[in-house]
């Protein structure tokens, strides 16, 4: 089947993968404290359990580096992915061990560092960039004040949060990350993930990378219907959440299961005053990579029916992570009108910032 | 559309309901305050029993964590699923454009007004000096 949609350089990759080399690239980011430290406690290793440098997912074969970790060399990933795929804009998602280690004041200085070192060694160096800004989440307050922090550099669009958190996102312990991100127009990127030091599942530890992997969709189920039913879209009624990596093919199911059950118990959660597929539908996208539909335009085309917006899709290739082969990150079932929406005019409805 | 007397006004006092059949539909009949309403017996979601259904209060809130009670009494939730019906309209809780249970228009009536006529009385004796629930339909 040849590619029903070409390459364009008016496309916006919502969800690119820029590797850190190790702690030693965010050292002259940090201050002389926690510069000092990471060397003299000989700490390194900050790669994300989720994704560890060596494993399949993390990178594509043919976009593996010769030397280094996946996606830590620029000329690289604007080859494979910028030119290769077309990109007006793409945003880069860095994943690293700040947005998750334990200490609060370590994760926040590697946060800090992060945020820098990729302003200054990647947005700095090629205009089609565009970056979330990392925090740490285990802290909410050290969090907002990162925001405020970066908040003025407008080539960072989105505040990155993990998937799987010390708790689910609707607890009111996570407001003034939320608080921040609507003060300055901010979505909240939800990348797949934990924070490794709670069961990614609901009923413990997993044994095999089949059941953590395919699992990972359900995280960000118990996250939607968090923020859903604690009201977090009532406390902040512009925020919006950007599902990065979820799969998509998920949805429609679990928006019907979601309905069906908030018309039987809505009395509990009063404040949820419309369907969980209305917050959904205003307040939530998704990456598009992986799909996780098979390659049949017809029962793609029912999925994006069931879905019942065109507008919630961004166009992602989740370079350099290996979800396709070939050159074709779309899959077939995509009207043209609604390309032109994912690839398009949804990423700039849903950043502000890639305009002004 | 004619006027069936289901039963004496006294036997559902303020508060009250009475499931009765009007030309072999079953209608659940409410008494709110004095203000008298019929419901077809079947929710829309699945047919469950309205009339045997827990009779509730309209539940709100303006933020997270606040609940607000208002108009004690006049929601009823299937006994099946929980769904709510606003029983003055009704219209279903959370869909209340496009799900709502069938109404039928109910009164009351004295007897010495109904023996005027007309009005079927399948199986209720009908005297003047009593008051009667009367159904349109």
């Amino acid at each position: 089947m040849p590619p029903i949609a070409a390459p364009s350089a008016e496309r916006i990759d919502c969800d690119i993968h820029p590797g850190v080399p190790g702690i030693k690239a965010l050292l002259p980011y940090m201050n002389t404290y926690w510069a000092d430290a990471f060397v003299q406690r000989g700490m390194d290793g900050f790669d994300m359990a989720s994704y560890p440098p060596g494993a399949p997912i993390a990178c594509r074969p043919d976009w593996r580096p010769p030397v280094g970790k996946p996606g830590t060399n620029l000329a690289q990933l604007q080859s494979a992915a910028l030119d290769a795929f077309g990109a007006r804009f793409a945003i880069c998602n860095p994943l690293y061990g700040g947005q998750v280690a334990v200490s609060e004041t370590m994760a926040a200085a590697i946060c800090s560092a992060l945020n820098d070192w990729i302003a200054a060694e990647w947005l700095a160096r090629d205009p089609r960039l565009r970056a979330s800004i990392v925090v740490p989440a285990q802290a909410p307050h050290l969090a907002a004040e990162e925001i405020e922090r970066l908040a003025p550099d407008r080539r960072f669009v989105q505040i990155l949060l993990p998937a799987g958190a010390d708790m689910l996102y609707g607890k009111s312990y996570y407001w003034p990350i939320f608080a921040a991100a609507e003060k300055h127009n901010l979505p909240i990127g939800i990348h797949a993930g934990t924070m490794y030091r709670h069961a990614p599942t609901s009923n413990g530890w997993p044994s095999f990378y089949l059941h953590d992997y395919v699992a990972g969709s359900q995280i960000f189920e118990d996250q939607l219907l968090s923020i859903i039913s604690e009201g977090t879209l009532v406390k902040f009624p512009t925020l919006r959440f950007v599902l990065l990596e979820s799969g998509v093919t998920w949805l429609p199911g679990f928006i019907w299961r979601a309905i069906k059950t908030w018309r039987g118990v809505r009395a509990e959660v009063p404040w949820v005053k419309r369907s969980p597929a209305a917050y959904i539908r205003d307040h939530f996208r998704l990456t598009m990579q992986p799909f996780d539909a098979p390659n049949d335009a017809a029962i793609v085309a029912q999925i994006l029916d069931e879905i019942g917006s065109d507008d919630m899709l961004l166009y992602a290739t989740d370079w350099p992570h290996w979800q396709f082969d070939g050159n074709q990150p779309i899959p077939a079932g995509f009207s043209p009108a609604l390309l032109r929406k994912i690839t398009v005019d949804n990423p700039l409805a849903t950043y502000p910032r890639l305009t002004a | 559309m004619s006027r069936h007397v289901v039963a004496a006004a006294a036997e559902v006092p303020p508060g009250g309901r009475k499931l009765v059949m009007v030309r072999g539909r079953p209608i659940a009949v409410f008494n709110l305050d004095g203000a008298f309403f019929g419901l077809l017996n079947r929710c829309p979601h699945q047919g469950g029993s309205l009339c045997e259904g827990l009779l509730t209060s309209a539940v709100t809130a303006d933020a997270p964590g606040e609940y607000r009670m208002s108009r004690h009494g006049e929601i009823i939730r299937c006994p099946w699923h929980g769904w709510e019906f606003d029983i003055r309209t009704g219209q279903s809780w959370c869909e209340p454009d496009r799900i709502a249970a069938r109404q039928y228009p109910v009164e009351v009536q004295s007897g010495a007004d109904l023996v005027r006529g007309p009005y079927i009385a399948e199986t209720i004796p009908v005297s003047v000096e009593a008051d009667y629930i009367v159904v349109e339909m």
